[in-house]
């Protein structure tokens, strides 16, 4: 690096440090000012980067290592991607184990920065946007490199939406302990970090484009299809939700730019499509290179995967509404809701189609090898949730399950069955490979995780079913003489043997994220764990893992 | 870059592109799939026929079958609401402490009670009604009642609350603070006595002395309580603010006295009613005769 540009970029990362401490000295809360604190370290320790990396010798090592050469993937971002999504796993998890325990035992509220209502979105955000988000970027990466068979375009960008986007997971997750919040469900964070979280999705949008516009093949692999539909989408709807007035320029609070039961469509229209567009279409991107690769074996249908792509992304944006039954929106919009997410029930199972139908003629290896077992899992829970969901959209069956369990328990089918195996299966597929290891240190111990999840997911779903189903019926129930039988408090007691087995059932699930966690270790480390073998893993032959040569760059001999 | 191929385990040909070593079949959709997504788009478009959905520019399509969430929402409430009618109607006639006598009626209105109940007692007396001696709501399972425990005094009580402020009516009394006005021996002299009145200390005559000049106006002579001034009764094993040497001695220094709002100004008539009889039925309710023969209690007048 020239001196010149060291030097500018120190000057760069001292100028935003500035701007930090000023916001702190000023800031009108303690949360702004907590936020600008961790700006402020982050800026110091970047500009000491800058100055130390002012060494034309040693730059070849740390953090910001560019890739190995143009004959290679530029798989760094992707290994640091795979560890982080282990590590938000475990936190977000914990934090979920932890909020649970609070449900059914409440003098596990520690107030007032570990209270329910704060260390929740902690753990919604914890496994959606910092683990289910660590494992969408890093795995876009991976399959967009390798079905384009070209090398990451723009490798500091992707660098810094790798950064950029752990920055955001910090600055969220601190603030709602902090009690820094716009209270919209899962779009808490305040205007600052929301303004930051889309100059890196906007980053993280010509990373991936730029790719595509480099690939070799001729055409664009459907995996890639349901991540530029993700990315896009996501911009979108996180720009529009999160329109506020702040209400001063260094304090956190600020007011949406939406009234009433707008504000509560705009908000449901989001909160809807996160679901759609972050927890199930960049998931079936996952499930359609790593399910065929796992396996071994082609995709089932491609003219079903065109027609499911696009008929669920057409139907998915307009279902929202569903979450807004008998409230003060128009009825017109009440049934527009219902009737697309109905609808929506077949484009669903497409998916789910095309990925168990891919293991035709390789169903034997469900018996083997538990990443196909746990990806089979995924598939299963996908379709059992995706037909819940427009079946609990029915107004008729949303009059007793809305507001109650039966959405915690829906929710987490989908989220512990779909989204979590089908990132822990990709991750099982990815560490060796990216590593360069032979297999994972024990796919035993893959066995154990898939047993406790699976157990776990059940006795959660179980006790959620029946606990939703128990309080709306309570909820509603008259008795002879026409008035109300139970109270708000005798619901709650009523739940109380239901919310330990959720509990128990998290902690399984979260006792298999730990054994998972130590089996990457492991493997990172380079062991190998002696035991009896459980089936072969498909064949990977690291030479014939890399881009096909662009004419341009010559390529220098090995 | 076209190669298409047979796949050999499902026969299949493949589409014959490939990337990173993944194929694609040509397999027709599935029959079963295609056809339930073209029910459920037939579906609903005859959904969004009947009911209302199109946004037009002033307001949206009604729907053929004219249904809507307010409409549905006021038919069923009407419905509700006339099932009650002639019960509410019934109770609105019947004077509050002939309730017991026509049983149907009674329980309709000890239903509607509890209903009311949970939603505005709960909150302070419990929703099994069993109070809290740490926050020093009473309970009200027991057949211990402050200010008398027959429907017509607990209707009074509901009524017109306790302590309630600017309410003439309201049931009102208080304890002054005793914190210096004994020298320590004579305390404990009076706490000792208090405590035998119901069993647990020893009696004395110098506590039984401050006793009868101090305390005795309201709580009685042997500490039998007097409902007319809310004077609890100290014989009996039920404290309304904690029953040990301490809690007593605090309440004696220090007293808390409670409040209650008066629901009359909040609530109707009715549910007011129905609220007494249900309160009456926990189990601890006085009949009219069992009260009249105390003759702390005015029954019939105002107590």
């Amino acid at each position: 690096m020239q001196a010149e540009t060291a030097l500018g970029r120190a000057g760069l990362w001292f100028g935003i440090m500035l701007v930090a401490i000023v916001g702190v000295a000023t800031a009108r809360d303690t949360g702004f000012a907590a936020h600008a604190t961790i700006i402020a370290i982050v800026a110091f320790v970047l500009m000491c980067m800058a100055v130390t990396r002012f060494d034309p010798l040693g730059s070849a090592r740390g953090f910001f290592r560019m890739p190995e050469g143009p004959s290679r993937y530029d798989d760094d971002p992707i290994r640091w991607g795979v560890l982080a999504t282990m590590f938000w796993a475990i936190v977000g998890m914990l934090a979920g184990v932890f909020i649970a325990s609070q449900l059914a035992f409440p003098e596990l509220n520690f107030g007032p920065y570990l209270n329910f209502g704060r260390v929740r979105p902690l753990h919604t955000s914890g496994v959606i946007f910092a683990f289910g988000g660590n494992i969408l970027i890093a795995s876009s990466f991976y399959v967009v490199q390798r079905t384009c068979r070209a090398q990451l375009a723009f490798p500091a960008l992707a660098r810094f939406v790798f950064w950029g986007y752990q920055l955001f997971i910090v600055l969220a997750a601190s603030g709602y302990l902090f009690g820094v919040t716009q209270s919209r469900e899962y779009a808490e964070p305040e205007w600052y970090v929301d303004l930051w979280l889309t100059i890196v999705w906007v980053a993280y949008l010509i990373v991936f484009v730029g790719t595509l516009a480099r690939r070799t093949e001729p055409h664009i692999y459907v995996a890639n299809w349901f991540y530029l539909s993700f990315i896009i989408t996501i911009a979108m709807l996180h720009i529009v939700n999160n329109l506020a007035v702040p209400v001063a320029w260094n304090g956190s609070l600020s007011y949406s730019a939406f009234a009433g039961v707008q504000d509560a469509l705009t908000q449901w229209w989001y909160g809807h499509n996160a679901v759609a567009f972050f927890l199930t279409v960049p998931f079936l991107a996952m499930m359609y290179y790593f399910v065929p690769k796992q396996a071994e074996r082609p995709v089932y249908s491609y003219r079903l995967s065109i027609i499911h792509f696009w008929s669920l992304i057409f139907l998915y944006i307009w279902a929202g509404p569903h979450h807004l039954h008998y409230t003060a929106l128009p009825d017109w919009a009440q049934t527009l809701g219902m009737v697309f997410s109905v609808i929506l029930w077949m484009p669903s199972w497409g998916g789910m189609i095309n990925g168990l139908m891919t293991l035709n003629g390789a169903w034997d290896k469900v018996r083997t090898d538990p990443i196909i077992r746990m990806m089979v899992m995924a598939l299963a829970f996908y379709g059992m949730a995706t037909f819940e969901g427009p079946m609990l959209s029915i107004k008729a069956v949303n009059s007793l399950s809305h507001y109650t369990d039966w959405t915690v328990g829906h929710v987490h089918s989908g989220a512990l069955g779909w989204n979590g195996l089908i990132s822990f299966a990709a991750v099982y597929f990815l560490v060796p490979r990216l590593w360069r290891r032979e297999r994972m240190y024990s796919l035993r111990m893959i066995n154990w995780h898939f047993w406790l999840a699976t157990l776990g997911i059940v006795f959660y779903a179980a006790s959620m079913w029946v606990a939703g189903i128990t309080q709306g019926l309570m909820w509603r129930e008259y008795g002879p003489d026409g008035y109300l039988v139970n109270s708000f408090a005798e619901t709650v007691a009523a739940l109380h043997p239901l919310y330990i087995i959720r509990t128990v059932g998290g902690a399984m699930y979260l006792a298999g994220a730990l054994i998972m966690g130590f089996n990457i270790w492991m493997t990172i480390s380079g062991r190998l764990r002696e035991e009896a073998p459980m089936g072969a893993m498909p064949a990977y032959d690291p030479d014939k893992d890399r881009p096909v040569p662009r004419p341009a760059a010559l390529e220098p001999a090995e | 870059m076209v190669n298409k191929r047979i796949d050999e385990p499902t026969g299949t040909e493949t589409v014959g592109h490939e990337w990173d070593g993944i194929e694609e079949l040509d397999t027709p959709m599935p029959r079963w799939w295609l056809w339930t997504l073209y029910l459920t788009i037939v579906w609903g478009i005859v959904y969004v026929i009947l009911y209302p959905a199109w946004p037009m520019v002033d307001k949206a399509t009604a729907g053929v079958l004219g249904w809507s969430s307010r409409g549905e929402l006021a038919r069923e409430m009407s419905v509700a609401d006339q099932a009650r009618a002639s019960v509410r109607e019934q109770l609105a006639r019947t004077p509050i402490e002939r309730l017991p006598e026509d049983s149907k009626l009674f329980a309709q209105a000890v239903a509607g009670g509890r209903s009311a109940y949970q939603v505005y007692c709960s909150q302070c007396h419990g929703s099994g009604g069993a109070g809290s001696q740490t926050l020093g709501y009473p309970n009200l399972n027991d057949d211990d009642w402050l200010w008398g425990g027959d429907l017509k005094a607990i209707h009074y009580t509901i009524t017109n609350g306790i302590r309630a402020p600017g309410i003439k009516e309201t049931r009102t009394s208080a304890m002054p603070p005793f914190e210096t006005m004994f020298e320590p021996a004579q305390f404990e002299a009076l706490l000792s006595h208090v405590m035998a009145l119901s069993g647990k200390g020893s009696a004395n005559s110098a506590g039984a002395q401050i006793f009868r000049d101090n305390c005795a106006t309201c709580h009685g002579p042997s500490g039998e309580g007097m409902r007319l001034v809310g004077g609890p009764r100290l014989n009996d094993a039920i404290w309304l603010y904690g029953g040990t040497r301490d809690d007593i001695r605090a309440q004696i220094q220090k007293p808390r006295m409670g409040h209650m709002p008066q629901w009359g100004t909040r609530l109707d008539p009715v549910t007011i009613k129905m609220l007494s009889a249900y309160v009456w039925s926990l189990g601890g309710g006085e009949n009219f005769v069992e009260a009249a023969a105390d003759p702390a209690v005015k029954v019939d007048g105002e107590p």
